[in-house]
């Protein structure tokens, strides 16, 4: 759930493509690599940067930049999502591919995993058959020392004839040979050949020479000649642009390329075989190098992985062990924020008493000491001290379990009933970034390759509340359902309840998904392949101070700018008058009848309507919107707010509806943005828009009504 | 019915003999490095088995039951 200023709302589609460089004289870095292999961590380390990272495949699904300073000068580097390969199979393999190959990239660092090296060279050698000044930079050495895995770096630079470095990223003094090697970078255009099969081979030769007339400067003509003849259009497609001239329209080429093909199908190889031989070649040397520069020195490097995903996984202990983990953050969360909470209110509030009195001793006029006091800073006061607390404890718990690796497993162990909804059991993903930030959760939907599965995701994500909303269910489970007295029971309780409230919301997810796929989104499941990663021990301390640094300060940072403003409106509204009647007053009867359908009242649903912006705020309306109603002028503790929601007409019907509506209606602003974004069409904005609000009135007019008959 | 990954039981080994699906997920397989020659071991199974967990080339890489059927493999017995 990468939640950051730069990857939730308007940036968080941003291609690579437009490369700011400080100076002309900056040279352009790539980090390419596999999926989860710490690229994002070698980034953030290198230039001082924040990209959040995650133990799963498929984090970084926008390109980001940075700057890395050192005293030969200024690199721009950008890190560009992770590939298994650059064969073009999937939009990120595309972005990753057509960076390298057409954005005058300078080097390619290409980040690799010590403890599953085999496979990430595959990558290497794509790269190296593309680019001439690559650096094989192999992290996670500490994880691989901790398994008793040994990488040969001097044989494997031998091997491949590259600068090949061994870092462990979180260690960041490891990455200053690293930063080496990029400084030396000019020196290493090196030629790198893979040898294919000889039939390959004479193929190769019949069209490189003349390609090399025309194009030698622009493109590595030996990889080229290989994609005209494996037919990869999408690539010749792209070469043309760039070129801004069809290749084919060079009759020596067009001609060459034709008697190339016919020689090899005389061979009996065609297209698709081509495309097996170049494959297997690859990963056979892949294979090769590994045999002599990697040794596995314990045999059962992978146990504790084994057994622990037995623990995750198992048809016992699979499910129970999430619901446990997922019931057990939310008690942590809700008995950490209890006291903090009230700290905070007590603190908060006892400054506006000092407040009201200054801007008395100064004079200045009533309604506006009221209008800066009792609109903004109470509002304003209510969003620090009732959702800071949960946010600063929920956040970093579940960064912890992001960081460990477990988020795959999740998807792992659901994918079965995803797929019963023809859905992808990547979803569960996609869902689970949804409970830190819903717009998170969509960008992130970009993992799920089947454009119909993507969006099966993305309509989805809203019915998993996000952390803005948590702050708002939980003090409503504890002023109406457990009680506000803080002991282990009753927190344990709200937990329970809180969980039951997510497992709804899940529920509806699927049911919602099983919908869609019937109707609007028809069609059946595509293949899946998921990655399980091996786990990892998470930074404790990093992921505490990072996930308050650069999330909750963030996510609290809009909701406050968006309180402001909204406390000054309700405050407005609430002291306005027309015939008598506050405009708060005319608006709210106005929708009270519809809203007491839903079990809610005119007031909560203005507070719903008002907190479209941030969900966070929803609650803090509701306050105040009743004290300057003038029913009471204080509600500076939990019990307090109880009495005054009381006081207003409230029950646990109400309650439960708001809870309900909480969970179900439109998603929030960015939100929606950010699904504008990535489907690039108003009917499935409108759609993400109409299919939570709607199950959401269905649901709270059914549970109202059904009160109301059996109450 | 040939001997294909929906065969392999949890804790066995075996090598791929052939690679029988098309399209996108025949690529993806590639791309994880699955091909001829390649040994696989199964590690484990989902709460409801299905999909499987498999180890390839170092990496743990969950595959479903359907998918598996196009994966024919050799050799193989504890």
């Amino acid at each position: 759930m990468g939640l950051t200023n730069s990857s939730t709302g308007h940036n968080a589609s941003d291609n690579a493509a437009n490369i700011k460089k400080k100076t002309p004289s900056d040279k352009v870095i790539a980090l390419a690599g596999n999926p989860n292999v710490g690229k994002s961590t070698v980034f953030n380390a290198l230039t001082g940067m924040n990209q959040h990272t995650g133990n799963w495949p498929g984090k970084t699904v926008a390109s980001a930049q940075g700057y890395l300073e050192t005293k030969n000068g200024t690199y721009v580097l950008v890190d560009i999502p992770g590939t298994y390969s650059l064969m073009a199979h999937s939009a990120e393999e595309e972005v990753a591919r057509n960076f390298i190959c057409f954005e005058n990239v300078d080097a390619v660092v290409v980040v690799c995993d010590a403890t599953c090296l085999e496979r990430n060279l595959n990558l290497v050698l794509q790269t190296m058959e593309i680019s001439k000044n690559v650096i094989v930079c192999v992290n996670l050495m500490d994880e691989a020392k901790r398994k008793n895995i040994s990488v040969n770096l001097k044989l494997l630079s031998e091997k491949l004839g590259v600068p090949v470095v061994g870092v462990s990223a979180r260690k960041k003094k490891t990455l200053s040979k690293l930063v080496e090697e990029i400084e030396n970078f000019t020196n290493i255009n090196y030629e790198f050949k893979i040898e294919y099969d000889e039939k390959i081979e004479n193929a190769i030769n019949m069209i490189e020479p003349i390609l090399k007339k025309y194009y030698d400067e622009k493109i590595n003509c030996r990889w080229l000649s290989l994609r005209l003849l494996d037919k990869d259009d999408l690539l010749i497609k792209e070469f043309s642009k760039y070129t801004k001239k069809n290749i084919f329209k060079n009759k020596k080429i067009a001609s060459a390329v034709k008697d190339a093909e016919e020689y090899l199908t005389e061979n009996g190889i065609t297209p698709d075989i081509l495309k097996d031989m170049i494959v297997s070649t690859l990963l056979f040397k892949a294979e090769e190098i590994c045999k002599d520069a990697v040794t596995y020195e314990n045999e059962k490097y992978d146990l504790f992985d084994r057994r622990l995903d037995k623990l995750l996984t198992s048809k016992l202990t699979g499910y129970p062990v999430m619901l446990i983990l997922l019931a057990l953050v939310f008690y942590i969360t809700i008995s950490g924020a209890n006291y903090p909470s009230m700290l905070l209110s007590d603190l908060l509030f006892s400054l506006q008493d000092k407040m009201m009195s200054f801007f008395t001793f100064i004079k200045m006029p009533e309604s506006i000491k009221n209008m800066l006091v009792l609109g903004i800073y109470r509002t304003l006061a209510w969003i620090v001290s009732v959702m800071l607390p949960p946010m600063a404890i929920f956040f970093p718990l579940f960064t912890l379990l992001e960081d460990s690796g477990y988020l795959p497993r999740i998807a792992y162990n659901l994918d079965k009933p995803f797929k019963k909804c023809c859905a992808c059991g990547k979803q569960a993903l996609t869902m689970c970034m949804g409970f830190g930030c819903n717009a998170a959760g969509v960008v992130g939907c970009r993992i799920i390759d089947s454009p119909r599965e993507r969006l099966l995701a993305i309509l989805t994500n809203n019915f998993v509340p996000c952390n803005g909303r948590f702050p708002t269910l939980i003090s409503i489970i504890t002023m109406f359902f457990i009680g506000t007295q803080a002991s282990m029971l009753s927190t344990a309780k709200s937990a329970l309840f809180l969980t039951f409230i997510i497992l709804l919301g899940i529920t509806f997810t699927f049911l919602s998904t099983f919908v869609l796929s019937k109707t609007v989104l028809k069609g059946v499941t595509s293949s899946f392949t998921l990655e399980l990663p091996p786990y990892r021990k998470p930074q404790i301390g990093k992921v505490i101070v990072r996930s308050i640094f650069d999330r909750t300060l963030f996510v609290l940072g809009r909701a406050a700018a968006v309180a402001a403003p909204a406390g000054l409106v309700i405050y407005l509204a609430a002291n306005t008058f027309i015939d008598g009647n506050s405009i708060l007053k005319i608006l709210s009867d106005f929708l009270d009848p519809f809203a007491r359908l839903m079990g809610l009242d005119g007031v909560i649903l203005i507070a719903f309507i008002l907190g479209f912006p941030a969900n966070e705020i929803v609650l803090p309306i509701v306050i105040m919107a009743y004290t300057a109603s003038g029913t009471l002028t204080e509600a500076s503790s939990i019990t307090a707010m109880k009495e005054l929601f009381v006081s207003n007409g409230w029950n646990s019907v109400t309650a439960m509806c708001t809870m309900l509506f909480s969970l179900f209606h439109w998603p929030c602003s960015t939100t929606i943005i950010t699904v504008k974004k990535e489907t690039q069409s108003i009917k499935w904005t409108v759609l993400a828009f109409l299919i939570p609000t709607a199950t959401g009135i269905l649901v709270c007019m059914i549970f109202a009504n059904l009160c109301r008959i059996f109450m | 019915m040939p001997y294909c990954l929906n065969d392999l039981k949890v804790g066995q080994k075996a090598t791929v003999k052939t690679l029988n699906a098309s399209g996108s997920m025949r690529r993806r397989l590639l791309d994880i490095g699955l091909i001829g020659e390649t040994d696989i071991e199964c590690i484990g199974k989902s709460p409801s088995g299905d999909p499987k967990a498999f180890l390839i080339r170092g990496a743990v890489i969950a595959i479903r039951s359907e998918d598996c059927k196009d994966i024919l493999i050799k050799g193989g017995e504890e």
